[in-house]
């Protein structure tokens, strides 16, 4: 943690060893300029962006599971997890679903259009610690977005796993992402690829319920496996206790959290889960960091 | 200070030099004034700005200011104020941006802070701006507007020579009396024919600022009658709030039906967490003129009282009174320990005293404490966990 | 914009003073007038333009068998509908008359009842077509009109906060009415007011109406104990210009046994 170096710092030092007027503003966004937009579903697009300054390109070295804050002009900032592939260091790539004002204006934006940027912040997917295992992801509705990095990552360096899995449930065909990746990934068996939908209609030939069948239904031998999980709050829940059902314990599960966030830097205090700040300590955690906090409303 | 300069005693008649002294240093000058009834912390040009002769009387949910028998120029306690109005200020512009969709530019604010020098800082409140510092100073994500406003600042403290009903500050360990984190700290003292002030400096400003000033040597009567004058202030504390512990108590009440009984009274107003001298959750706006091409990014003073401080899309995290309460409980008094190494309560009162309808965090935590000791009570399955791990 | 978006002003009942905030604009009412065809608002001109509007702001609450059906054109000609001020988003003043009989008012108030034709209640405009947005306020604040068009013009997010008084209250530094010993109703109010009566050292009277979730009965409970208040000064602080606002009506209710 990095808030703890300072906590007993004195004010007086504060005082003298500040030199908070040469500091960077950790609340100024880089310019960034949207180079390709892809529609992935209804409501969702893909948004390719590359630094205009030196600065900027600071900003595109990140680790799978990272988010930036995003700034559509006039309209504001929201926190996106990044959603390409790490090994480009020239450009970011984000997923974004229109579910509010700012992201609504972010998937109006189109190719030319203009950004703002800060990051990359928060932890990262423990890709390190899953070499030599077997790798369960486990992704829920656009929770796939932000694993994408982990799975590119992994896929770079397949030797050094075991077997990768990939679980995906959506609420129905449409809302599938990446359907064209899905499938190379699966055709190259690099990753086995179970995807499910809670409702289907007659062109679905697919499995139909939820994220949490596949888990009892896949095959893994749960001592040797790290499993990551993104999706909503509640498939997590239920996905994370599917996987300790069979027998995975909690520090080898991880969940991805999401939270009202404005700062992105431990200064707002929005984002706040138990002693936790999502934005530094976060936003992912392993499940014995959180499960007892999962049991209790509306932390 | 290594070689701190020993105390002296400035005379009441001279104290109207300290704060032009600072003026003349250019700061900009403010300590407390009474207005409207209240004491406040505004820009003050002399001596005669100050509140002589007014004290204050509190109580959960009360203050009155009330005239006191002498001409105590800091004879009140903690008012609604905190310095963090000058510090971190309730609305300010973070930056600004001109263009549009297809091409704007970042333009940061360029107004510069002004260089303030507090007057009558009690410790309490110093310990405030200290918990503020970590917060906002943090080396890796400093807060350059903060910092600029904090590294100009000129503190002079005053020790408590009395306490409010709603001060505790004795209880979580941060005063009556300043030990460090000032320039100059004063206690005032007031006999049958003497009023001066017992003055300690605490930084080479400080000193700088103490040859311009009129003053005498302190002898140790000088000395005896400041302690006095704090221990008094220590004495006349009826309030309490137990450290020991407390972190994680109230992290294995998560669940606690008590939350739900503060609900029925708490009104979310969000009071308490605007008087707090360490709260600092803000939210943004950002704002754009008529032509569209003009955009301004705002940070406001904002409290987790508020329906939209926990909204994510799909509706607010925090639905409930009772959830809104517990995380600002909980924060000030034990998650805060895990994210800054020091609670974030110190002891001064205000949010038992604005509190519109008097809920005291001190008669809360006891509740909570008295639940865990009673057995009958206590609920065994709740883990105690939630520290950091 | 190729083509001017187009605004009208309607009103209800009311007492048009919410209108007049548009027009005490003034500097910016110019400027508007550069990227908004103003299609109806006879406040400022009599030429009304035919529907259908981008924006309709609709003051005044529903009191009349007219303004019933007048309400249904207007939302069908609207895109968007933004009702406007106590009148249209709670009732107003006027609601009152929605706690006692209306045929005992029309009888005491006018020469020949007879002519006077009016529904039992004065109701918000929401309770009779869906709203797209809620401005409060008696009157609205003109800068809480302006940023709602400007952010509809640019489709961002408007400014407009849901919770107390107490928060603008605190951050323009107004030492606290209510603690010192004047009953306000600030901790139960919505701000918008940039908490205009507390900074003159008077109780907040409820304007804006009630704040997100407000807990009307503790403030109101407290102020009994205090004896900062009566039951029945109660009922009567609850029941101003928002009375028929659910969260407000239930409190002043509560205080009439």
């Amino acid at each position: 943690m990095s808030v703890t170096k300072s906590a007993h710092k004195t004010a007086h030092e504060a005082q003298c060893a500040c030199h908070a007027a040469e500091a960077p503003d950790p609340l100024a966004p880089e310019p960034f300029r949207v180079v390709e937009v892809k529609q992935e579903i209804e409501g969702c697009n893909t948004l390719i962006v590359e630094p205009e300054t030196d600065e900027a390109k600071k900003l595109c070295m990140y680790a799978p599971g990272q988010f930036h804050m995003i700034y559509a002009f006039g309209q504001g900032e929201v926190p996106i997890s990044i959603s390409g592939d790490p090994a480009h260091s020239n450009r970011l790539v984000f997923t974004i679903m229109g579910v509010g004002p700012v992201s609504d204006a972010l998937t109006r934006l189109k190719e030319g259009d203009k950004v703002g940027l800060r990051g990359p912040f928060g932890n990262h997917w423990p890709v390190e610690k899953a070499a030599g295992r077997d790798v369960l992801l486990v992704a829920g509705g656009l929770g796939l977005a932000p694993l994408r990095p982990a799975i590119y990552s992994i896929l770079a360096k397949r030797d050094l796993f075991s077997r990768v899995m990939l679980l995906y449930g959506t609420r129905k065909a449409e809302s599938i992402l990446f359907q064209d990746q899905l499938a190379e990934w699966n055709k190259h068996m690099e990753m086995n690829v179970s995807v499910t939908v809670d409702t289907a209609d007659e062109h679905w030939g697919g499995h139909v319920g939820l994220v949490t069948e596949l888990i009892k239904e896949t095959n893994f031998s749960p001592s040797r496996t790290i499993a990551m999980i993104c999706g909503p709050e509640v498939m997590m829940r239920f996905s994370a206790g599917a996987l300790l059902e069979r027998g995975m314990k909690a520090n080898q599960v991880y969940v991805s959290m999401e939270r009202n966030m404005k700062c992105a830097v431990g200064l707002c205090g929005r984002c706040q889960y138990g002693p936790y700040f999502m934005c530094k300590d976060g936003p992912i955690f392993s499940f014995d960091q959180v499960e007892h906090l999962y049991k209790v409303r509306e932390v | 200070m290594k070689d701190a300069m020993p105390a002296v005693c400035i005379d009441r008649a001279d104290f109207d030099s300290v704060i032009k002294a600072l003026a003349g240093d250019g700061y900009n000058v403010v300590g407390p004034v009474l207005r409207e009834g209240a004491i406040i912390y505004d820009e003050i040009s002399g001596v005669s700005d100050l509140p002589e002769g007014w004290g204050d009387e509190q109580e959960a949910g009360t203050y009155r200011t009330v005239k006191r028998n002498d001409k105590a120029l800091f004879g009140h306690n903690s008012g609604q104020q905190a310095w963090k109005k000058f510090l971190y200020p309730s609305r300010e512009r973070l930056w600004s941006a001109q263009g549009d969709n297809a091409e704007f530019k970042i333009e940061p604010n360029a107004e510069t802070p002004p260089k303030y020098a507090f007057v009558g800082v009690h410790a309490c409140d110093l310990r405030a701006i200290e918990i503020q510092d970590i917060v906002f100073m943090n080396p890796e994500t400093a807060d350059p507007r903060y910092g600029k406003r904090r590294e100009g600042a000129f503190i002079v403290a005053v020790n408590c020579a009395q306490s409010a009903k709603t001060c505790f500050c004795a209880a979580m360990g941060t005063g009556p009396r300043a030990e460090s984190g000032f320039d100059l700290s004063l206690t005032e003292i007031i006999e049958a024919n003497a009023h001066y002030f017992v003055a300690t400096v605490g930084s080479a400003r400080g000193e700088t600022l103490m040859q311009k000033i009129k003053s005498r040597p302190a002898t140790d009567a000088d000395l005896q009658a400041a302690a006095t004058r704090t221990e008094n202030a220590q004495k006349q504390q009826v309030r309490s709030l137990d450290r020991e512990g407390v972190k994680e108590l109230l992290f294995s009440s998560y669940s606690d039906a008590h939350w739900d009984k503060i609900a029925e009274r708490c009104l979310s107003c969000a009071n308490c967490t605007m008087v707090c001298p360490t709260c600092f959750c803000s939210k943004t706006e950002d704002t754009t003129d008529l032509s569209g091409n003009h955009a301004d990014r705002w940070r406001l003073w904002d409290s987790c009282f508020t329906v939209d401080f926990s909204y994510i899309h799909g509706g607010s995290i925090r639905k409930q009174v009772a959830s809104r309460y517990r995380q600002w409980m909980t924060h000030k008094l034990a998650s805060w320990i895990d994210q800054f190494g020091t609670s974030g309560c110190v002891g001064c009162g205000r949010c038992i005293t604005w509190c519109p309808v008097g809920i005291d965090i001190t008669e809360e935590a006891k509740v909570f404490r008295e639940e865990k000791m009673d057995p009958r009570l206590r609920g065994d399955d709740e883990v105690v966990k939630g520290t950091k791990q | 914009m190729s083509e001017k978006p187009k605004l009208a002003v309607w009103k209800f009942s009311s007492c048009d003073g919410c209108q007049l905030s548009l027009l005490d604009c003034e500097d910016e009412l110019l400027a508007i007038t550069g990227v908004i065809t103003v299609a109806n608002f006879v406040e400022a001109s009599r030429e009304v333009l035919p529907g259908p509007y981008d924006v309709s702001l609709v003051e005044g609450s529903v009191t009349t068998p007219h303004e019933k059906e007048l309400i249904q054109e207007i939302r069908k000609e609207s895109a968007i509908l933004i009702s406007i001020g106590a009148c249209a988003t709670a009732g107003g003043i006027q609601a009152l008359k929605n706690f006692a009989d209306v045929k005992d008012y029309v009888s005491a108030v006018y020469a020949h009842p007879e002519y006077i034709k009016t529904l039992a209640t004065a109701t918000a405009i929401s309770e009779h077509v869906k709203v797209d947005y809620e401005l409060r306020g008696c009157p609205i604040n003109k800068e809480q009109l302006l940023e709602v068009v400007i952010a509809l013009l640019q489709k961002r997010r408007p400014n407009i906060p849901l919770y107390s008084v107490c928060i603008e209250c605190k951050r323009r530094g107004t030492s606290c009415v209510m603690v010192k010993g004047t009953p306000c109703m600030g901790p139960v109010t919505q701000a918008g007011c940039n908490a205009l009566c507390p900074a003159h050292n008077r109780g907040c009277y409820g304007c804006f109406g009630p704040m997100e979730m407000p807990n009307g009965r503790s403030l109101g409970n407290w102020m009994i104990d205090k004896k900062m208040a009566e039951p029945k000064d109660l009922v009567r602080m609850f029941r101003t210009f928002n009375a028929d606002a659910p969260a407000f009506k239930e409190a002043g209710n509560s205080y009439e046994k």
